[in-house]
């Protein structure tokens, strides 16, 4: 598995907060220009931390009811998850070395 | 990974950079790239282009970005991911300082266009994804039905704005004027908006509230009276900066940070050239930031020959 999963607001629970690794979510809608800038990026990293970290994608037009819960109000937001807890919570379109250090110190 | 046998090295990889590493590179010139974001530049945040020739359907920012970068590697062009520091003269060559090392070359043109500027107050980089917000066009949506500010007055403020008020309850531009720069169809169209209501001679002094925003305080330019209106967005669009602070007292600058050049957009040091929105006077289009690479990358072959 490389590309990032979609997940909707029914499945956030089961693969996002019951998962047995940490999971990173982009929160992201396609109008968002931003967003598609660090799309293939995190088609890298899904790659590269393989096993270790899952990256999934949540689309807020068609699923506000995840992006309400965590109160996003800017995108892209990448939020990390761990055992069911929001460990991490970054906003806005980042460099690949420095999302690479995010998730390094968030797998710490 | 220091290689010193670069013949020009390009500093910012939008439109302007992009299009001089293409000449340069087809022009056989061992060139080097150094872009400290994202490839593409501004436009990339751009929906939709629709007045860069060629694309008679318009094209997405992004879109355009990515085939400007595939265009120029295809020939040749080396990027590296690195923030250029300075700029060092050491005789005939330029040494580019950047925060992966430090290279060499016997050209420099450098393209680092703009970033929008901030208000640079108490609350801004605090709530930054909690409410206030760069960009209307992303994050609109999560303020349906809620009272926001916008915080500007020229044609990006406005256009904001009206996006804004397809989503939020009401939109309060806020300007530090008394009439706006933006041009005269947009102005209309937000007058007659009822959703958009305007603060005139206003400043935002600060921006406030617990886990997310919840009111910004004013004060009015003339007579100082200060005020705070209930929001949960702040939309910032106060224009741009030039990506020029590295090269204070290196290069000659105007005030307002943009390099000053010639028309064959050489700087005032032999062998260094800018182009694009980092210069003074640039149009600062995608097109006009296009033309200024195509022309400092033809006269730095001049300069190497
Ligand atoms: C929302 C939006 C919509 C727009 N719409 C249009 C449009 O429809 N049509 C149009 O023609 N124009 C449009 N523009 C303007 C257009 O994007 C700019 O005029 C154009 O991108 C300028 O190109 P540039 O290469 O000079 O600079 P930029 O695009 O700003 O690129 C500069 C690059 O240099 C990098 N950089 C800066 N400093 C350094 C450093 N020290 N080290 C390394 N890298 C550095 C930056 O990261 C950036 O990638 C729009 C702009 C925005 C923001």
């Amino acid at each position: 598995m490389s590309e990032p999963l979609a997940v909707n607001d029914d499945e956030f629970d089961q693969i996002v907060l019951q998962s047995e690794i940490p999971v990173l979510v982009d929160f992201w809608a396609p109008w968002c220009q931003p967003c598609l800038m660090i799309a293939p990026i995190l088609d890298e990293l899904a790659e590269e931390f393989s096993g270790r970290m899952n990256i999934v994608r949540v689309d807020v037009d068609q699923n506000l009811k995840s992006a309400v819960k965590y109160s996003i109000m800017a995108i892209p937001s990448l939020l990390i998850f761990r055992n069911g807890k929001l460990i991490t919570n970054v906003v806005g379109a980042k460099r690949k070395q420095d999302l690479k250090q995010i998730i390094d110190d968030a797998l710490k | 990974m220091v290689d010193n046998n670069y013949e020009v090295i390009i500093i910012g990889g939008g439109p302007a950079g992009l299009t001089a590493g293409l000449y340069t590179s087809r022009a056989g010139l061992n060139s080097l790239l150094v872009e400290g974001g994202l490839v593409g530049g501004q436009i990339v945040s751009a929906e939709l282009v629709e007045n860069y020739p060629g694309f008679p359907d318009g094209i997405s920012g992004f879109e355009l970005g990515q085939l400007m970068y595939q265009q120029a590697i295809k020939y040749g062009l080396n990027t590296i991911i690195a923030e250029a520091t300075g700029i060092e003269l050491r005789e005939k060559q330029k040494e580019v300082k950047t925060t992966e090392g430090n290279f060499m070359a016997k050209a420099a043109i450098i393209a680092g266009g703009s970033e929008r500027r901030k208000l640079s107050i108490p609350g801004e980089e605090k709530f930054i994804g909690r409410g206030v917000s760069y960009c209307a066009t992303c994050d609109a949506t999560f303020f349906r039905e809620l009272s926001v500010a916008v915080v500007g007055g020229g044609d990006a403020a406005i256009t904001e704005a009206l996006h804004l008020a397809k989503f939020a309850s009401k939109v309060t531009v806020i300007h530090r004027r008394d009439q706006l720069r933006a041009g005269r169809i947009l102005q209309e169209k937000a007058l007659s908006e009822p959703k958009i209501q305007f603060l005139w001679n206003a400043i935002v002094d600060e921006i406030e509230g617990e886990d997310l925003v919840k009111r910004i305080k004013l004060r009015e330019v003339k007579t100082g009276e200060k005020s705070t209106l209930e929001v949960a967005g702040v939309f910032i669009s106060i224009g741009l900066k030039p990506n020029t602070d590295y090269l204070k007292g290196i290069l000659p600058l105007d005030t307002a940070g943009h390099i000053i050049t010639n028309d064959k957009m050489e700087t005032e040091i032999p062998g260094i050239f800018a182009a694009g929105d980092v210069r003074s006077n640039s149009a600062r289009q995608a097109i006009t930031a296009a033309g200024d690479g195509a022309t400092a990358a033809i006269y730095t072959e001049k300069f190497l020959s």
